[in-house]
């Protein structure tokens, strides 16, 4: 049994914002959120039914790395801006790249091409597969329950998901999952539970089996050796995983490693380990905890409504979770060489909007701004096109109350992360966004993996637009990447055998980053990522990235419009106020990415030098 | 400079490794592996703290042999500078590093160390070692979140003071008093909660280059006066294992090293081991002889590039940097930055983004500081824009002037 935290008892009858004050109601601080990368905080507001009626969103780190960039040789930036994330490792550092490649009106030779999508991929798979049995499983699966499995039941109940999925179980007898549990039980029993200590073990909404608990934690400790894998596959053509070396303006370096069928044979037999663990594991995992936690999925009644907030949409067509209910997608995976923004690609670029799966709506990047009515900076007043951007940072801080505790001062501004706005509206992206676009815009491909699963599973469409329907969209686009890769690397091999060894497109530097702008807008695993550089005489100018969970992670627009994660975790209902469960569950299902949402564009940042700590303080 | 520049290009990069004498005498061998020994026998009699079953037989069942163990104790032994007599010791630690509280804090960071952990490259065993030394708090892996980690972070530090291994990824802001990172209900700011853990550590690791010198956060213009931990803690035993990421094999190297002897391994002037750092990157580089040859990669993708030749022209800064990854390389050996055709950007040295991180050697580099922020760091600044001839002298002067300046505030605090 996890103790009950005298802090968190205190916490909740705190009180805190205008809402916390009246009725039952009680105001919980999840700060920090863990099993994420980088500093993020929730605060909501719960009746008393315990039922979450608002909630915040807070970034609490800026580290100003768009400030860095300024006044840099534009192809250096790439280097810099993947340090933007070292979980998303790769995918900054090419869309850097590639908005220097727009701005010098470069295209990149075909082995080029195909090998970033290689690199990308690999990236993909590695960081879905780490989410979901690293960040995000143990929202699910209740580590201590599995003590509790019936070691041969187990392994019946392992072929039943399997077979949903059409498959044979990666892990299938009796005997496999004794020896697992065994050294599951003595950690419980004897030892300190150190990553797993102080977790929200018995809560009654852990909704799975013992038996089903106890695949969970087999596929978790199992995924540990195949990410592994996985990140191989990164580094055989980026250098080293994480934070890639191989990618230059123009092309990659790596020409030794494609005319060389050794490494492409190496990677394509990590691909086909990897991609066997994500049919046998992974989906039928995902069959299993979307079934068990289907009732929470579907439930209408839990969903965020717009009624209740300014500014949002909400028609309740999905369950917990389900948030905001507009999506986009920049669109990525070029699949042929037309040229930058002119190829078929792998993931379609679109919006659907307010729950309307009737139609897709086209992107215009000229719709894209960003507003810090609530965030840490100086506004202009009117919400800003990223290629003008300017920004103050300009803290307020925390409201310290007498309980000790430290409030978001949830009327002002309450987060580093900015509110960044499609036509004036919030969006949701990530994996789901991509399969919701592609689906609605009748993408063959997206639509049959889509299809086949919620043909196996047995659940409506509506199912998507939840907590759980976030998370199985991220494994049904985990499946489709690992199918569609094996064709890339046959593909890069025909064309290195065929004579074709071409990595590099030259270019006069002098001339073409005389003055000059770009962009470079594509799909990061975590959803659509932009970077937009503008250049002068060599040199950076101005430097700005919007990334995914700045769209998700972000705070109320200049009208009050609620942000994704904001809107997905309210209406849901808490099983015990003093563990965060639920709340951490919707959160982890965008797979957040705070370090990379938190960014500024100005120089004026150097004006923080006033802020400047005194020396005393320094040691 | 006098000197004709190629020529004493040349003299710099073909000169004797400054690579540190491994070899201390037998007399020194003895007396550590008689302490090493001690050690082991005093950990064998405490109870574990989180193993919940035999060591080999957790080997085995990942499919390991006890040959394999060994295999990979014996190039541990290598690794860590020893002599191979100490193998056996090097395989018995390792079982034992159970018994280690490691508290891992993340502070102005990308999470690239911890992913670096995760991937634990070098044998496979890595993965199963950090697998069970006992990990009490570490953000990215935890089950807990908000009230219930900070409480299993406060109980860890109590339970084991003065006896857990601190490890801190990423920078620590200084400016606007310390608020541009916070953490906790209380909203601590990241030097408070650095200053907090570390107050009952054995021991400080600052992985990764923001923890070590400030890295990215610290580039110039450094918008939020980051820095590394060496320059917030005072009063503890401190080792930087700067790379970004830093190479998992070496953080393991730090912990092997500390159950070993129960303490920290021979450090160098900027606090790295010197069984990692102490290896020039262009000296154990694969495409040495090239360079040798005075055979370059002059544009990406030439002919030069498809054959593997020297990559100082597009700018390797091999010869300026310290690490082992020319000899271990990362994920499990698979590759590295030089391997890729890229060449090195020196991420282990001090102040590498703006000094050595650019497509260009540093001779027609023509950097010149970014923008804002120059006065504070002009001295160091002013290395970076060396010509090549000057290197050499360059990366010495750095050295001593960054040591004596350590020294020198050593003294002061």
């Amino acid at each position: 049994m996890p103790e009950i935290n005298e802090q968190a008892e205190a916490q909740t009858s705190g009180g805190g914002t205008t809402t916390a004050a009246t009725g039952g109601k009680k105001h919980i601080i999840v700060d920090p959120i863990t099993r994420i990368e980088g500093h993020l905080r929730i605060e909501a507001v719960i009746d008393e039914n315990n039922k979450i009626v608002d909630a915040w969103s807070s970034s609490t780190m800026f580290r100003g790395i768009e400030t860095i960039l300024k006044g840099r040789d534009p192809r250096d930036c790439g280097l810099m801006a993947m340090r933007i994330c070292g979980v998303c490792t790769g995918t900054h550092y090419q869309r850097s790249i590639e908005a220097v490649e727009d701005a010098f009106g470069i295209t990149i030779p075909k082995n080029a091409r195909i090998v970033r999508n290689l690199i990308q991929g690999s990236l993909y798979l590695h960081d879905h597969l780490v989410h979901f049995y690293h960040l995000h499983a143990l929202d699910f699966v209740d580590v201590v329950a599995a003590t509790k499995a019936d070691p041969a039941k187990t392994a019946e109940e392992a072929a039943k998901w399997a077979h949903v999925a059409g498959v044979e179980p990666y892990i299938g007898s009796a005997g496999d999952f004794k020896m697992i549990q065994d050294r599951i039980v003595k950690f419980v029993k004897e030892g300190r539970l150190g990553i797993f200590g102080n977790g929200y073990w018995g809560n009654p909404h852990y909704k799975l089996t013992p038996e089903q608990n106890l695949i969970g934690v087999a596929h978790y400790l199992k995924a540990l050796d195949i990410q592994r894998e996985m990140s191989k596959m990164h580094a055989i053509f980026g250098g080293k995983s994480p934070h890639p070396q191989s990618i230059v303006v123009g092309g990659v370096t790596c020409v030794q490693d494609i005319k060389n069928p050794a490494r492409i044979a190496l990677f394509k037999e990590l691909l086909t380990l990897s991609r066997d663990f994500v049919k046998r594991a992974y989906l039928p995992d995902i069959y299993m905890a979307g079934t068990m936690y289907a009732d929470e999925a579907t439930d209408g009644s839990a969903t965020f409504h717009a009624s209740d907030h300014k500014g949002a949409m909400g028609k309740a067509v999905g369950g917990t979770g389900g948030g905001i209910l507009s999506y986009m997608s920049y669109g990525d995976f070029r699949l042929d060489d037309t040229g930058f923004y002119n190829s078929e690609l792998l993931f379609p670029s679109g919006l659907v909007l307010d729950g309307d799966i009737s139609k897709v709506h086209e992107v215009d990047p000229n719709k894209i701004t960003e507003d810090v009515t609530h965030s840490w900076y100086k506004g202009s007043g009117a919400p800003e096109h990223p290629y003008d951007g300017t920004t103050i940072p300009e803290y307020t801080g925390l409201e310290k109350k007498e309980d000790g505790y430290a409030y978001l001062k949830t009327d002002e501004k309450y987060s580093w992360i900015k509110s960044p706005l499609y036509d004036g509206k919030k969006v949701e992206v990530g994996p789901l966004a991509r399969m919701v676009v592609g689906y609605v815009k009748g993408d063959k491909r997206i639509k049959k993996y889509v299809d086949n699963f919620l043909t196996r599973a047995n659940l409506p469409i509506t199912v998507l637009f939840s907590t759980v329907g976030r998370t199985a969209a991220r494994a049904i686009e985990t499946e489709l990447m690992s199918d569609v890769m094996l064709e890339w690397v046959d593909e890069l091999a025909a064309n290195a055998a065929s004579g074709d060894l071409s990595t590099w497109t030259e270019f006069d530097f002098d001339t073409v980053a005389a003055d000059t702008k770009g962009m470079g807008l594509a799909e990061a695993p975590r959803g659509s990522l932009g970077h937009w550089v503008k250049i002068k005489d060599g040199k950076v100018t101005n430097y700005q990235a919007v990334v995914p969970s700045t769209w998700n992670a972000g705070p109320r627009g200049p009208n009050g419009e609620v942000g994704a994660y904001e809107a997905a975790v309210i209406g849901t209902v808490v099983a015990d106020p003093q563990q965060p469960l639920e709340i951490i569950r919707t959160v982890h299902s965008f797979d957040p990415c705070i370090a990379c949402a938190v960014h500024v564009v100005d120089t004026k940042g150097k004006e923080l030098a006033t802020y400047k700590v005194d020396p005393t303080c320094a040691f | 400079m006098g000197m004709d520049k190629q020529e004493s290009v040349k003299k710099l990069f073909t000169a004797q490794s400054a690579k540190v004498d491994t070899n201390r005498g037998d007399a020194y061998y003895e007396a550590l592996y008689a302490k090493c020994q001690e050690r082991l026998d005093a950990l064998k009699k405490l109870t574990p703290l989180n193993n919940r079953r035999d060591f080999m037989t957790t080997i085995e069942d990942e499919g390991l042999e006890r040959r394999d163990f060994l295999k990979w104790a014996s190039a541990t032994t290598a690794m860590l500078m020893l002599p191979a007599s100490f193998t056996p010791l090097v395989a018995e630690a390792a079982t034992l590093m159970n018994r280690v509280p490691v508290i891992w804090i993340e502070l102005s960071d990308c999470a690239g160390n911890s992913e670096a952990l995760l991937r634990s490259d070098g044998p496979k065993i890595d993965e199963i070692i950090l697998d069970i030394i006992s990990l009490e708090f570490h953000e990215t892996l935890q089950a807990a979140s908000g009230h219930q980690a900070e409480k299993q972070m406060e109980e860890a530090m109590e339970h084991f003071k003065g006896k857990y291994l601190l490890f801190v990824e990423g920078a620590v802001p200084l400016g606007m008093d310390g608020q541009f990172g916070t953490i906790g209900a209380k909203g601590e700011t990241f030097v408070d909660h650095l200053h907090r853990a570390a107050e009952g550590a054995a021991a400080v690791v600052a992985v990764g280059s923001c923890a070590t010198y400030g890295g990215i956060p610290a580039a110039a213009p450094n918008p939020t006066d980051a820095v590394g931990v060496m320059d917030v803690v005072k009063g503890k035993p401190i080792i930087n294992i700067p790379a970004c990421p830093a190479n998992p094999s070496n953080m393991v190297g730090v912990i092997l090293h500390f159950v070993l002897t129960g303490s920290i391994p021979e450090l160098d002037s900027l606090l790295r081991p010197k069984f990692a750092f102490g290896y020039r990157i262009h000296d154990n580089c694969e495409r040495r002889a090239h360079f040798d040859a005075g055979e370059y990669v002059e544009e990406w993708g030439d002919e030069g590039a498809k054959n593997n030749f020297c990559l100082y022209k597009m700018g390797c800064k091999g010869p300026m940097t310290f690490n082992n990854c020319s000899i271990i390389r990362y994920n499990e050996g698979v590759n590295w930055p030089i391997g890729v055709g890229r060449g090195c950007i020196g991420c282990s040295e001090p102040d590498f983004w703006d000094k050595y991180a650019y497509e260009r050697p540093m001779a027609n580099a023509n950097i010149k500081a970014p923008t804002g922020g120059v006065e504070k760091t002009v001295d160091q600044f002013g290395l970076g824009l060396l010509t090549a001839a000057g290197i050499g002298i360059g990366i010495h002067a750095a050295a001593s002037a960054i040591a004596g300046k350590k020294e020198h505030e050593k003294e002061e605090a």
